[in-house]
């Protein structure tokens, strides 16, 4: 019960120490750029790899369950859907998950267990506004560019897998692509992933700045922020579906 | 004038501070001795409100660091220095960086930001050093930045956590001229807390001697060196301390 307890009231005490740090812009807002290409540019590589091969593996996939019953060039169709949907921002949101949330975790918790943070406390800085706040709104920023990135390259290979391994031409490819589509996938997609970036951000920071005890208590933060990250994703992709489809 | 009147602070189940009463005194230095695991960098992490005791007021100026809204918890804390048993500098900031951060934090022009951070490293003698990385420089180094960055902000208050803690005896040596030169030129109040005896004598204008959450015997160097408290003799002399509960 203690727990539980304890839960709320850091969690209050977080989103007070949360508000008053986004009203200091002066100390985070110089330090945004650096997070944003941190935490979302040099992502796109990992966001790349994951999207092709689940480009990939839906092209075939589609082709093997469409088979006789289905027309082929709904192969189009599935590709697009599943990856702007849900396979593009819930698998760029997992791979960031244990890129960005072990990243943000570690450093913050190094940081925490070599009293950095508490130096930071001593010159007047708050360290929400220091090291959460700029994280944070990069992540929410970035989690959508690195999936439309990922969203265009999932399709282009799922495209380039049906042309050139199922016997399906570019034209009924994009006939299919075309037939359901809706603007809404695509805002439906970034939505998810920018919501994506805040919980993982947060989660690695909560955890990082929580760490305790020397590299053991930094790798437990780490593994926390990771584990809890990808929870954090599913849960919230259940939410939206439920909210916004 | 720093006063913690009847501070109380525990760990779980674990008690550091049991009834801690203490007045540190404008214009000196005091040293907080102890044995290892007393609660002397707990005592001092209070000062700056990093840890609020779970019973009992620790006033700075007069003012309860424990009432204070955020704002005037910032406003204390850009009147203390304070430096870190490990130095605890910023790994991915440049040694100019990490003694400007706290003074772009009060606005300063950059300017001033300079000569500031060239006047601090100039008194720890570490002139030259701006434009290297915490990982470059070896431990004595690293805790001359730590002192340099907290008296770049010009404070009313330094605070030392631990400062000469693994450094050979020429080093600890220049770090007690050091602590000695930054009260002679800042005029600062200084609290050191450690365990090495010859660098407290040295450094320090009163001792205050604590033990099992309390202050055991407190008064000046002078004092301290010839009191016939067992326990603390036993401290001083490096001997085991017969028949009592260290």
């Amino acid at each position: 019960m203690s727990g539980v307890r304890e839960f709320f009231v850091l969690s209050g005490r977080w989103v007070i120490e949360g508000r008053r740090a986004l009203a200091q812009g002066k100390i985070w807002r110089p330090l945004l750029f650096a997070q944003m290409r941190k935490l979302g540019v040099d992502s796109i590589p990992v966001a790349v790899f994951v999207a092709v091969f689940t480009g990939i593996v839906l092209a075939l996939l589609s082709s093997y369950m469409f088979t006789r019953a289905i027309p082929l060039y709904f192969v189009g169709t599935l590709v697009t859907k599943a990856v702007m949907l849900e396979l593009g921002p819930v698998l760029t949101g997992m791979a960031l998950a244990g890129r960005v949330g072990a990243n943000v975790a570690a450093e913050l918790g190094t940081m925490r267990v070599t009293e950095q943070v508490d130096a930071l406390e001593t010159l007047a800085i708050s360290p929400h506004a220091y090291l959460v706040t700029p994280r944070v709104i990069a992540a929410i920023l970035m989690f959508p560019v690195v999936t439309a990135v990922a969203m265009a390259v999932g399709v282009l290979s799922g495209w380039f897998t049906a042309v050139n391994l199922l016997d399906l031409s570019s034209v009924e490819f994009l006939r299919g692509a075309r037939q359901f589509y809706n603007f809404k996938d695509i805002w439906f997609g970034l939505v998810k992933s920018a919501s994506f970036g805040g919980v993982v951000a947060t989660m690695g920071c909560f955890q990082g700045l929580s760490a305790r005890g020397g590299a053991e208590g930094v790798g437990h933060a780490t593994t926390r922020a990771v584990v809890l990250g990808c929870q954090a994703i599913l849960v919230l992709d259940a939410f939206w579906a439920l909210v916004l489809l | 004038m720093i006063q913690f009147h009847d501070v109380h602070k525990s760990f779980g189940a674990r008690t550091v501070l049991d009834g801690f009463t203490l007045t540190i005194p404008d214009g000196q230095t005091t040293v907080l001795m102890g044995f290892s695991g007393s609660g002397k960098s707990v005592t001092l992490k209070h000062i700056v409100g990093l840890l609020e005791p779970d019973a009992g007021r620790v006033l700075v100026d007069g003012a309860s660091v424990g009432d204070l809204e955020y704002d005037g918890l910032m406003r204390l804390r850009a009147r203390i220095g304070f430096v870190f048993q490990f130095a605890a500098l910023f790994d991915s900031l440049s040694v100019y960086d990490n003694l400007a951060l706290g003074l772009r934090r009060q606005e300063l022009p950059p300017e001033e930001i300079s000569r500031r951070v060239a006047e601090s490293l100039r008194l720890v003698e570490l002139s030259g050093s701006e434009e290297r990385f915490p990982a470059e420089l070896s431990g004595g180094m690293r805790k001359r930045v730590g002192i340099a960055r907290a008296i770049a902000l010009n404070p009313r208050y330094i605070l030392y956590d631990e400062p000469t803690t693994g450094l050979d005896p020429v080093t600890t040596a220049a770090m007690d001229e050091l602590m000695l030169r930054a009260r002679r030129e800042l005029g600062a109040t200084s609290v050191v807390v450690t365990h090495d005896v010859r660098s407290a004598f040295a450094v320090g204008d009163r001792i205050a001697f604590l033990h099992q959450g309390r202050i055991r015997l407190a008064g000046t160097v002078g004092e301290v060196r010839e009191t016939a408290d067992p326990l603390v003799r036993a401290f001083i002399e490096g001997r085991p301390a017969m028949g009592e509960r260290v």
